[in-house]
């Protein structure tokens, strides 16, 4: 037993439209149908040039997010009968450029969350290179960042937020998320050059709480809680109530076998 | 630059403004109800109760340190949002210095005005 | 080749529309919009309020004037306005300095996100910004 539903598509083909425009297709829907099956199913079917951006089909990738009945949600993991009994609006995602169609082009967003040093910062290269014991953390250091690791990079929060709707320079919630990820990190000693970062005019106190982050993010990543116990260590920091970071206990040495050192392949793409 | 410093003043004016504010709004504008701080009798805003509000020790230092807290939390929240508007980077410090330039003025007139107003005549 | 792409930023439409939004944003933009509007407003008054030191000969017709219906409009918007910018603004100072939103946890659901721990914050302060604007319509249309 399907269901006809319409989807209203917003089109823009960077070739030969000037803005973009609206087009419709009825398709037949099962129960259990993606958003983006629906997608397959009208490239197969109607308009094979309809184009848009997805990999893993099953929310892990972080590639199909889009504006769908006016949420940013992941095409892969919303149900088209979830969702609606006739008409289903799909746009690309807010706050960023179309490249075309429902294809966002998310490279500031890549680039200024590349900016926060997103990975564990250590001065001590010769102990990284040949480590001579292992770093524990328990379980509640673990818990202190853990959600935020879920994160996939979709762009959903960012689409979501006022603050980046208007201001292009504003970090964002994804990148903000992501530097106190590491921050809180027992491992990491890069706080104190993220924090330059993210510090600075529209930074972490461009945040004025909106919440919308938090309630579009399809991994429950609570990127709005993040920022807020950021600006809280910033603060904390600032006026000095705050004690040295607990670095990671060591236990060692490693008693696994140590496997050669692999050489990093030769990039495939133009540097 | 690092910005905590500034948000953190930002955030103690604030709390600055709520307590005097709130002070400030029970003596004027719901002196119908509470009818509290005008000595005089009658409405908060006859002169009689302007006067001798004016001539207290209490209301004058009150008054700059409200003057001072809200301009900045004013002047600064407003900074906040014409920068989040996305303007060039080129006119964001001239921003800066206007809104501190117009704060400074208005700080100035206040102030004035706060202590010029001891010596005035009561019953003039 | 440089790709010609289409500008898809919301700019102001995404303080009010654009999408199917959260009642935590529309609180965001009557923020600032309550904010500037007392900032204009406070501009006025240091002038108004500073004639007072030219005696009571200035001060008595510029309040007389001040009885206008205009004005007392003007002066109910600008208590509306402080009620709801105080309030909240209370509440944003506790969640910026990170109270109220809860620990970080795994997000298995059904999981509190920060904007649940808020809420019942945001419905209080919500209720005594109201109670706080009815009584100042009391006291300015009844009591005045």
């Amino acid at each position: 037993m399907a269901t006809n539903i319409t989807y209203n598509i917003r089109r823009f083909d960077p070739e030969k439209d000037e803005a973009p425009r609206w087009q419709q297709f009825t398709l037949p829907v099962e129960p259990g149908m993606t958003v983006l099956d629906g997608l397959h199913w009208i490239r197969e079917n109607q308009d094979a040039t309809l184009a848009w951006r997805y990999s893993c089909r099953m929310g892990v990738c972080g590639s199909c997010a889009m504006l769908i009945n006016g949420t940013p949600c992941m095409a892969c993991n919303t149900q088209i009968l979830h969702v609606t009994d006739r008409l289903l609006t799909v746009a690309p995602l807010p706050n960023f450029n179309v490249i075309k169609d429902l294809v966002p082009d998310l490279t500031p967003m890549f680039e200024t969350h590349a900016s926060i040093f997103p990975q564990i910062e250590r001065t001590d290269v010769q102990e990284m290179e040949n480590p001579t014991a292992e770093y524990i953390q328990s379980t509640e250091e673990l818990e202190r960042y853990l959600q935020f690791t879920y994160c996939m990079k979709c762009g959903c929060c960012i689409a979501a937020c006022p603050g980046s709707a208007t201001d292009r320079e504003y970090l964002g919630p994804m990148p903000l998320t992501q530097a106190y990820r590491y921050n809180v990190d027992t491992r990491d000693d890069g706080e104190k050059k993220r924090n330059g970062v993210v510090s600075r005019a529209h930074g972490v106190f461009s945040c004025h709480y909106a919440g919308e982050c938090s309630k579009v993010c399809p991994k429950g990543v609570d990127p709005a809680r993040a920022i807020q116990l950021m600006k809280k260590e910033l603060v904390l920091g600032y006026l000095r109530l705050k004690g040295a970071k607990k670095p990671a206990k060591l236990v060692g040495p490693p008693t696994g076998e140590a496997k050669p050192k692999i050489e990093a392949p030769a990039f495939t793409v133009e540097q | 630059m690092n910005k905590s410093g500034n948000w953190i003043l930002f955030i103690l004016a604030a709390v600055v403004v709520f307590v005097l504010l709130g002070l400030h709004m029970v003596v004027v504008h719901l002196d119908g109800i509470f009818g509290i701080l005008s000595p005089a009798g009658g409405s908060a805003l006859a002169w009689e109760n302007v006067i001798q509000r004016s001539k207290s020790n209490f209301f004058t230092v009150t008054y700059i340190i409200l003057l001072g807290a809200a301009l900045y939390h004013g002047f600064y929240g407003l900074r906040t949002i014409i920068f989040e508007l996305g303007p060039r980077k080129a006119v964001e410090r001239g921003w800066t210095i206007f809104l501190l330039a117009v704060g400074t003025v208005l700080f100035i007139v206040g102030t004035y005005a706060a202590i010029a107003v001891r010596t005035v005549e009561t019953a003039l | 080749m440089e790709k010609k792409r289409y500008d898809n930023h919301l700019e102001l439409l995404g303080w009010v529309a654009g999408g199917k939004w959260g009642i935590e944003r529309y609180l965001y933009t009557l923020h600032r919009i309550t904010g500037v509007g007392i900032l204009l407003f406070f501009m006025i008054h240091i002038f108004e309020s500073s004639t007072r030191i030219f005696g009571m000969k200035v001060w008595d017709p510029i309040m007389a004037a001040m009885h206008h219906p205009i004005f007392k409009m003007g002066e109910a918007l600008v208590f509306i306005a402080f009620a709801f910018h105080a309030l909240n603004g209370i509440r944003l100072i506790l969640i910026e300095l990170g109270f109220m939103v809860g620990k970080p946890e795994q997000p298995v659901y059904p999981y509190q996100s920060s904007l649940n721990v808020q809420r019942p914050l945001m419905i209080t302060v919500m209720i005594i910004a109201g109670l706080l604007i009815l009584l100042g319509m009391v006291d300015l249309i009844f009591l005045a």
